[in-house]
């Protein structure tokens, strides 16, 4: 395949674009979905790229996103390089089918493009679709601009791939304000990116000419055990994530970490973000810094497999530790992420308080100076060595 | 059969695939059934419906002998009842009604 986009210096490419262009670079064999905005794009112009001769790959339109994962997980089986890409809706009406896709340990690799759940119906970003998603034993990746987005896609690939891994594996970027973005991203040479990804090799697949059964029944006797496998590939996933991670640092130049760190030397307060706002609260953390406040920034990358052990030793040291939700847990023990960075925590001997904001739902902006307020207002939670559970950012009482 | 029996977690294949073709003949599933199938000998014409329909291994041609119409079977279709889950499939499609179901104790 032809280099379609200049490589070697930035261009400015919409994100949804970039990341279809870098998918086919990726020599995917079958892309299997149905549109959804703000996923659309990524799909329409993969439609077009196939269309156009410049990737022999199969394109499937189906009648539903139930139908994209069943066809994802199909093509996958008979050993094919396997895309699709989707968001809220989509994303819930292929919940069933995703828990098959990693049961029966498939490698497809699948764009998330986050954004809120009905009702009320809206099309715009937030992160409560692929939270109620986060138990179905996929490795589950966030982006934080387009860069990251073409990144981790080519990373993706070779991570699910991986004979020691074989799981599948979601990019998750912002709806809209990063799918529908024109960013400055750079591309790289598709030979090296093929390379780099290598030809899928199946350990097993469905053949013909060696019949084998994909998908059985578990009886009580096995469930347990297969479940316990699952398990196991997902925790050691961590390390082949870590060595493609590294291989794409030497081969491409950019690295990247489970959890990112922000001006963290020093830092008595840590503001914890996940995806596209992180570099809103960036922004906050320059202000904060300027005005003396030592508050450092974590960018959570993995979100599965979870990295407990990480988490701990960089936020255990702080006082107060302020995370940022883009999903409501509604009415439960604070928002996804904060939840679980508190069980991170809790069995330390020592450990900062913990303080949960919910905000940026369903497209609602939040500002750089919303995050310096959580920022400050967490510094008084900890003066006052307590906390609710959670609070609601920018909401109109 | 490759795959072992009660086999532990690092044992399993990959996504608890099968590795090979064939292997629910080795799961006996006539425990499941609470009818049986019984033929009556004189309306059994031999046609095999039964042999098709059946889903899963219990009907299935045995060394027996039969005469049908003046013409000698040496084999012909008889029930393995390790595999039969009594679920009536060959008595409702049998065209002589040679097949009849039967409650399991009665006879």
């Amino acid at each position: 395949m032809k280099n379609r986009i200049e490589v070697g210096k930035p261009v400015g490419i919409e994100v949804s674009i970039a990341q279809s262009e870098v998918v086919a670079q990726c020599d995917v064999d079958v892309i299997a979905a149905y549109p959804i905005t703000p996923q659309t794009h990524i799909v329409e112009h993969l439609a077009e790229i196939v269309a156009d001769g410049d990737l022999d790959a199969a394109f499937i339109p189906v009648e539903s996103e139930h139908s994209a994962m069943s066809a994802c997980v199909g093509s996958s089986a008979v050993g094919a390089r396997t895309f699709t890409a989707t968001c809220s809706q989509g994303l819930a009406l292929m919940h069933e089918i995703l828990y098959i896709a990693s049961g029966l340990r498939l490698p497809i690799v699948m764009s998330c493009v986050n954004r809120a759940l009905s009702a009320p119906i809206n099309i715009w970003g937030d992160q409560s679709d692929i939270m109620a998603e986060r138990d179905t034993g996929w490795v589950q990746i966030f982006t934080e601009n387009g860069q990251e987005v073409v990144d981790q896609t080519i990373c993706a690939f070779r991570i699910a791939e991986d004979r020691r891994v074989m799981l599948p594996v979601i990019v998750n970027l912002d709806g809209f304000s990063m799918s529908h973005v024109i960013e400055p991203i750079r591309f790289y040479d598709t030979k090296q990116v093929r390379g780099f990804v290598g030809v899928y090799q199946p350990p097993l697949r469905l053949d013909p000419a060696q019949p084998m059964m994909f998908g059985p029944v578990g009886i009580p006797e096995i469930y347990t055990e297969a479940k316990k496998a699952n398990d196991v590939a997902l925790i050691e996933s961590r390390q082949v994530i870590e060595e493609v991670w590294a291989a794409f640092a030497r081969e491409f130049g950019n690295a990247y970490r489970a959890l990112e760190t922000y001006r963290t030397d020093d830092a008595e307060y840590l503001l914890l973000t996940v995806g596209g706002m992180s570099e809103t609260a960036s922004v906050a953390i320059d202000a904060l810094r300027e005005q003396g406040v030592k508050v450092g920034q974590v960018k959570l990358r993995l979100w599965r497999p979870f990295p407990h052990d990480d988490l701990a030793a960089l936020l255990g040291k702080a006082r107060g530790v302020f995370v940022f939700d883009r999903c409501l847990s509604t009415a439960g023990p604070g928002g996804p992420v904060a939840s679980e960075v508190k069980t991170s925590l809790y069995n330390l001997r020592e450990r900062p308080l913990v303080v949960g904001f919910i905000g940026g739902l369903g497209g609602r902006d939040v500002t750089v100076q919303q995050f310096a307020d959580m920022v400050h207002k967490g510094i008084g939670y900890v003066a006052a060595g307590a906390a609710p559970v959670y609070e609601m950012v920018g909401v109109r009482e | 059969m490759k795959t072992k029996l009660n086999p532990t977690w690092r044992e399993l294949e990959l996504g608890c695939t099968v590795v090979e073709a064939g292997t629910s003949a080795e799961y006996k599933t006539g425990d499941w059934r609470s009818f049986y199938p019984k033929t009556d000998e004189d309306k059994c014409i031999a046609c095999g419906v039964c042999y098709l329909f059946c889903p899963d291994h219990s009907r299935h041609i045995a060394p027996r002998k039969k005469k049908v119409e003046g013409a000698m079977y040496t084999h012909y279709f008889d029930f393995n009842f390790q595999f039969c889950k009594g679920c009536g499939i060959c008595a409702a499609e049998c065209p002589t009604g040679a097949i009849v179901m039967i409650e399991e104790g009665k006879k």
